[in-house]
């Protein structure tokens, strides 16, 4: 997981996000906005940074990681599932429903580009 | 009476910066990646598996003449769970693509392994001071204290099976000596194949 992780975080990403071209070492809010506002949202963040070194987790899992509520957790997953983020399986264990949430590529690489647009925040910040 | 001034919070207060938001939100993703990765670190066969080996461990060391044999019955129950949980937890991380030693996994091992280490130390001294009576309770809490501690990084249900542990080793050590091995089957035993059980249907395997 960690070198996974690692992996995202030491990408070389001295090519910036087309958004933080010509900022010219002045960030501003205009470029913050331009952030993927579906994965930006930290619970919806977090769902979708354990799926990414997880094969998949329950919802239970989900839940006890980032302290959500049913509801909330519940909401935010459908969101990211109406986005072709994540997938849901639905199944039954015995007689226990089990709900098991997994990334799709396109739900990996808007988190590889969410990265990317961090790291070129910090980037151009830290040379301005 | 005058009150005293209230401090006019100043509008021109510079907002969070860009670079310290990137930076938390950063941090945030890899705690939260480091988190969800202790998840696939306990087995939940694994403790079903040890649960079973308990009970025959048990059901042996009550056969047992004397306390030799009595102990080298726990000795090797104890050797045989720990490389069964041991082999179970890479198993489960592998189906998953997970190193077993990430993160997480580190911190796992060196917080269970102190008390593991004092109740191997204490089996030494107790038996050499022909205390093995003593033995039983011991192990039940610092077993539990590692589980404890250890469970801090993972799924719920690891540390409060661990405080169930203790609570049995904290009775076993003021009952008396002969229920030991009802202690130990309840605790070895029962424990971990109900909250196997448990992680095994909630938690991925």
């Amino acid at each position: 997981m960690a070198a996974k992780h690692s992996a995202a975080t030491k990408r070389d990403s001295r090519t910036a996000t087309p958004a933080l071209k010509g900022i010219g070492g002045q960030a501003s809010t205009a470029e913050a906005l331009e952030l993927d506002r579906l994965i930006h949202e930290r619970v919806r963040l977090g769902i979708v940074s354990a799926l990414a070194v997880n094969g998949s987790l329950t919802f239970t899992d989900l839940k006890d990681l980032l302290g959500a509520t049913d509801g909330n957790l519940s909401a935010h997953a459908r969101k990211l599932e109406d986005a072709e983020y994540v997938t849901c399986t639905k199944s039954f264990d015995g007689r226990t429903p089990k709900t098991e949430y997994s990334l799709t590529d396109r739900g990996r690489s808007e988190l590889e580009r969410y990265l990317d647009h961090m790291e070129a925040i910090i980037r151009t910040t830290r040379d301005a | 009476m005058t009150l005293p001034a209230r401090k006019i919070p100043d509008s021109r207060r510079p907002p969070v910066a860009l670079h310290d938001r990137a930076m938390d939100n950063l941090k945030y993703i890899r705690d939260t990646m480091e988190a969800s990765a202790s998840f696939t670190h306990v087995s939940g066969i694994g403790g079903v598996m040890m649960g079973l080996i308990t009970f025959v461990a048990a059901f042996a060391a009550g056969q047992a003449d004397g306390p030799d044999p009595w102990v080298t019955i726990w000795l090797a129950a104890a050797a045989l769970g720990l490389t069964t949980a041991t082999v179970s937890m890479f198993l489960k991380s592998r189906a998953a693509g997970v190193p077993l030693l990430s993160g997480p996994g580190w911190k796992f091992a060196w917080t269970v392994s102190p008390p593991l280490f004092v109740g191997a130390l204490l089996t030494i001294v107790f038996i050499q001071a022909g205390l093995i009576e003593l033995l039983p309770g011991s192990w039940l809490l610092l077993y539990g204290a590692g589980v404890v501690t250890g469970g801090s990084y993972s799924v719920r249900p690891v540390p409060l099976m661990g405080a169930l542990f203790m609570l049995l080793g904290a009775t076993a050590l003021f009952t008396p000596p002969a229920w030991g091995d009802a202690f130990m089957a309840a605790g070895f035993g029962g424990l971990h194949i109900v909250f196997g059980v448990v992680i095994w249907r909630n938690h991925g395997g």
